[in-house]
C-alpha cells in the first residue's frame, strides 16, 4: 500500500505501523514525532496504530535552530 | 539578596545564566557545542524539521550532554494551526511541555502576526503547555500575552538575523516595567553591547543566536556576549546615574584655592572636574 511519508510516496506492508515506519525511517526514534493527516500520534500510540492507505504522514527530528 | 545573586526563574524552574542560546546556523553540532559551553547557557532552542534519515548524530546529543533545558520552538509556522501542531510533534519529540512559539507573519521580515499569535498561545496554553512567545516591542501585546497565561514574553530587539540591535528601547523599559512574567529580548542582537543593553534596560534574558553562530569566531563572541549581558545585569542591578542635557562636577567647588590675578599674566585656572 502506498503512504505519503513527508511528502514523498512509499510503499509498505500492509498492516505496517507508525512505530515499524520509524524504525525503518531513522533507528533509534530519538527526538522524533509523527503526525498523520495533520494529527499528532503520541509517541506511546505508534506501535498499536496501523498506516491508513493513502495517509499523509510527517515525520519530524530535531534540527538546529535558532529562530526561523 | 544581592541582585547579581537572584536566579533567573520561568515556570518555577530556575537558571544561573540569563544567556539562552539559539542554536540555529552553527557551521556543525561540534561547533555548536563549543559555543554553548562557553556561553554558559542553559536554555537552548531547537527546530523540528522533516526527518532526514542520512543525518549525522542529533543535535539533542549535544544538549542532553550539556544538561540545558530544551526549548523547542515553531520556527517557520505562518498560522496559529501550525505552530499548534508543531508544538504538539515538539512536546512528543522532546518530552518537554516549553515551546517558544512563533507565529510568522511576514516572509521578509519575519515580524510576527499578532491575531495568529494569540489564538496559538490561548490554544497551547489550555493544552499544558510552558508558553514563551516571540513577540514585537509592542508593550500591549505583550500583556496579552501575559494575560492569557504566558510564562515569558520574547520581544525582538530588531529582525531575527539583522543584527540591528534594540531599535525601541523606550518600548523594552515600559514592556519590563508593566510584566511580572520575564522579558527576555529575543532577536536582533548583533554583538556584546546589545546584550548589556538589553540587560540595562531591565529585561531578565537575552537569546542569541545568530550573533553568535554566525560571528567569525563563534566561541570568542559567545564569550563576549555571556560577560555583556552579566554586566548589564550587574549595571542595571546597581542602579546607574540619570542623564543630563549638562555637566555635573564630580570634584566639589568647596575649598578651590583663590590666586590672585597678575595683570597681564595671561593665564588663568580652569577645569573643575
Amino acid at each position: 500500500m502506498i503512504v505519503m511519508v513527508n511528502g514523498e510516496r512509499r510503499e509498505v506492508p500492509a498492516e505496517a505501523t507508525v512505530a515499524n515506519l520509524v524504525e525503518e525511517l531513522s533507528g533509534p526514534p530519538r527526538g522524533v514525532a509523527v503526525a498523520i493527516d495533520g494529527e499528532v500520534v503520541p509517541r506511546g500510540q505508534w506501535a498499536a496504530t496501523p498506516l491508513p492507505e493513502g495517509a499523509r504522514v510527517e515525520v519530524v527530528a530535531a534540527i538546529q535552530g535558532g529562530s526561523h | 539578596m544581592a541582585a547579581q545573586d537572584t536566579h533567573l526563574v520561568i515556570a518555577d524552574r530556575q537558571f544561573r545564566s540569563r544567556l539562552m542560546l539559539g542554536t540555529g546556523g552553527f557551521r556543525s553540532h561540534e561547533a555548536l557545542a563549543d559555543a554553548l559551553s562557553t556561553s554558559g547557557a542553559e536554555i537552548c532552542t531547537v527546530a523540528l524539521r522533516r526527518l532526514d534519515p542520512s543525518a549525522r548524530g542529533s543535535i539533542l546529543d549535544v544538549l542532553q550532554a550539556a544538561s540545558v533545558q530544551i526549548l523547542p520552538n515553531t520556527a517557520g509556522c505562518f498560522t496559529a494551526r501550525d505552530a499548534v501542531i508543531t508544538a504538539q510533534l515538539a512536546r512528543e519529540a522532546f518530552e518537554t511541555d516549553w515551546i517558544k512559539l512563533e507565529v510568522i507573519g511576514d516572509d521578509r521580515t519575519l515580524l510576527p502576526d499578532a491575531p495568529e499569535l494569540l489564538v496559538a498561545a490561548e490554544q497551547l496554553i489550555d493544552e499544558g503547555f510552558i508558553v514563551l512567545p516571540y513577540t514585537t516591542d509592542d508593550p500591549v501585546l505583550a500583556r496579552r500575552l501575559e494575560d492569557l497565561g504566558c510564562a515569558a514574553v520574547m520581544p525582538l530587539g530588531s529582525p531575527i538575523g539583522s543584527g540591528m540591535g534594540i531599535r525601541n528601547p523606550y518600548n523594552i523599559s515600559i514592556m519590563v516595567e508593566r510584566a511580572s512574567v520575564p522579558v527576555v529580548l529575543d532577536a536582533g542582537v548583533g554583538t556584546a553591547s546589545d546584550g548589556a543593553l538589553a540587560m540595562e534596560l531591565g529585561c531578565d534574558a537575552v537569546l542569541a543566536a545568530s550573533a553568535i553562530s554566525r560571528a567569525e569566531d563563534p566561541v570568542a563572541m559567545a564569550r563576549a556576549i555571556r560577560l555583556s549581558v552579566e554586566a548589564g545585569w550587574l549595571a542595571r542591578a546597581a542602579g546607574r546615574i540619570p542623564r543630563r542635557l549638562y555637566a555635573e562636577a564630580s570634584t566639589p567647588e568647596e575649598g578651590l584655592p583663590e590666586f590672585d590675578e597678575q595683570p597681564g599674566a595671561g593665564m588663568t585656572p580652569r577645569g573643575h572636574a
